[in-house]
C-alpha cells in the first residue's frame, strides 16, 4: 500500500498560519500597520 | 499565432501585479502615502512601504521594525507571511512577484554593454545575501543604535527599492522633505547608481548577491509548492535550458537550487518538453 506523506509545502503553511495568530494574539499587526503608514525616514535616506 | 508560455507572459505579470501593489495614485500626486487597512498585510516581494502608491506593507521592513523593538520577542506575524509566502511560492515571488525585480529585468533589456549571467567570483558572491540577512537585517536590527534608537540597518544603508520607490518620488513632490537631504541619501542614491549601472550588464545583481528576501525565499525552494520539474527520461541534454537560465542552472539543479528564481526561460527554451512548472503534488 502506498503510504501518504504530508507535503513539506503544507507544513510551512500550516505554521505559516500558525504564526499568523500566534502575531494576531500579540497585537503585532497593529505593529506592522502603524510603521507602514508613517513615512520611513531612514527607508528613504534621510533619518 | 504566438503561445503564451511562462517566460512571454512573465513581464506583463509583473508589470501588472507591480501597479496593482502600487497602485495608489493620489499618493505620487501629493507626496503621501496610502494609510488604509491593506497595510496591516504584508506583500511578497521588496516593496518599500513609503512608496507612495504601496498598498500593504514590505515584509523586510517590518521584520527589522519587529525587531528593532527595545524588549526582544519573536516577530511571529512576519514570519507567518514569509512561511506562508516561502512555502507556497519559494522564490517564484523573486521571478514574478517582485517589483524590484521587474526593474532590474527591465534595466538587463538595454542594449548597452555586453551581457553577462553573473559576476567573477559568482560562487563565492552568491553568499552575499545571506551575509545581508544576518549582518544587517538580522543583527543590525538587534544592535545598531543611533543614540538610544535601534535602527533597521538594512532599510536605511542598503534597500535601493526604498530609495527608488519611495525616496525619489516623495522627495519630488514634498517640499518638507525635500529640507532635510543629506549625506545618508546621497550614500543610498549612490547605492542605487551602482546597482541600476550593473543591472544593464549583469543579470539581477541585486536580486544574486545581496537581497535578504532572496535568501529566505530560496530556503523553501527545494519544497516549495510551485516547482519546475525535470523528466530526466525525455531529457536529450542539448543544453539548451542551461544556456536560456539567466542565473546559469543545470536542469539538475533548477528544482533543488535555492537560486533559481522559477522565471521559466528554460521551459520555454527546452526542445523536448521535459522542463514543467507544477506544484509538487504531481511529482
Amino acid at each position: 500500500m502506498k503510504k501518504f506523506k504530508i507535503p513539506k509545502w503544507s507544513i510551512g503553511v500550516a505554521l505559516g498560519v500558525i504564526f499568523l495568530v500566534l502575531g494576531a494574539f500579540g497585537d503585532q499587526f497593529a505593529e506592522i500597520y502603524r510603521k507602514a503608514v508613517m513615512i520611513c525616514l531612514e527607508c528613504i535616506g534621510i533619518g | 499565432m504566438k503561445k503564451f508560455t511562462p517566460a512571454r507572459i512573465r513581464t506583463w505579470f509583473q508589470i501588472i501585479y507591480t501597479i496593482m501593489t502600487n497602485g495608489y495614485a493620489y499618493g505620487f500626486l501629493k507626496g503621501k502615502i496610502y494609510k488604509g487597512p491593506l497595510k496591516y498585510a504584508c506583500v511578497p516581494g521588496l516593496n518599500c512601504y513609503s512608496c507612495p502608491g504601496a498598498v500593504a506593507s514590505c515584509p523586510l521592513g517590518a521584520l527589522q521594525n519587529a525587531l528593532n523593538k527595545r524588549n526582544f520577542e519573536v516577530p511571529f506575524a512576519v514570519l507567518g507571511f514569509f512561511f506562508i509566502f516561502g512555502s507556497v511560492f519559494g522564490r517564484f515571488v523573486c521571478g514574478w512577484l517582485c517589483p524590484f525585480g521587474l526593474v532590474q529585468d527591465l534595466l538587463h533589456k538595454i542594449p548597452l554593454f555586453k551581457k553577462r549571467k553573473q559576476l567573477p567570483k559568482h560562487h563565492i558572491l552568491k553568499y552575499g545575501k545571506y551575509v545581508t540577512l544576518v549582518g544587517m537585517v538580522l543583527i543590525g536590527s538587534v544592535f545598531l543604535f543611533t543614540g538610544f534608537a535601534k535602527i533597521p540597518a538594512f532599510c536605511k544603508f542598503l534597500c535601493p527599492s526604498g530609495t527608488l520607490f519611495g525616496a525619489i518620488p516623495l522627495l519630488s513632490t514634498n517640499k518638507m522633505l525635500q529640507g532635510q537631504i543629506g549625506g545618508l541619501f546621497f550614500w543610498k542614491l549612490a547605492v542605487l547608481i551602482a546597482i541600476v549601472l550593473l543591472s544593464i550588464k549583469v543579470y539581477r545583481p541585486f536580486c544574486q548577491y545581496l537581497c535578504p528576501l532572496g535568501a529566505i525565499y530560496g530556503w523553501f525552494n527545494k519544497f516549495s509548492l510551485v516547482q519546475i520539474r525535470w523528466e530526466k527520461d525525455s531529457c536529450v541534454s542539448c543544453g539548451k535550458c542551461q544556456e536560456a537560465c539567466p542565473v546559469n542552472l543545470s536542469p539538475e539543479q533548477i528544482s533543488v537550487s535555492s537560486e533559481c528564481i522559477r522565471c521559466g526561460k528554460c521551459v520555454d527554451a527546452c526542445p523536448a518538453n521535459c522542463l514543467k512548472f507544477c506544484g509538487k503534488r504531481e511529482k
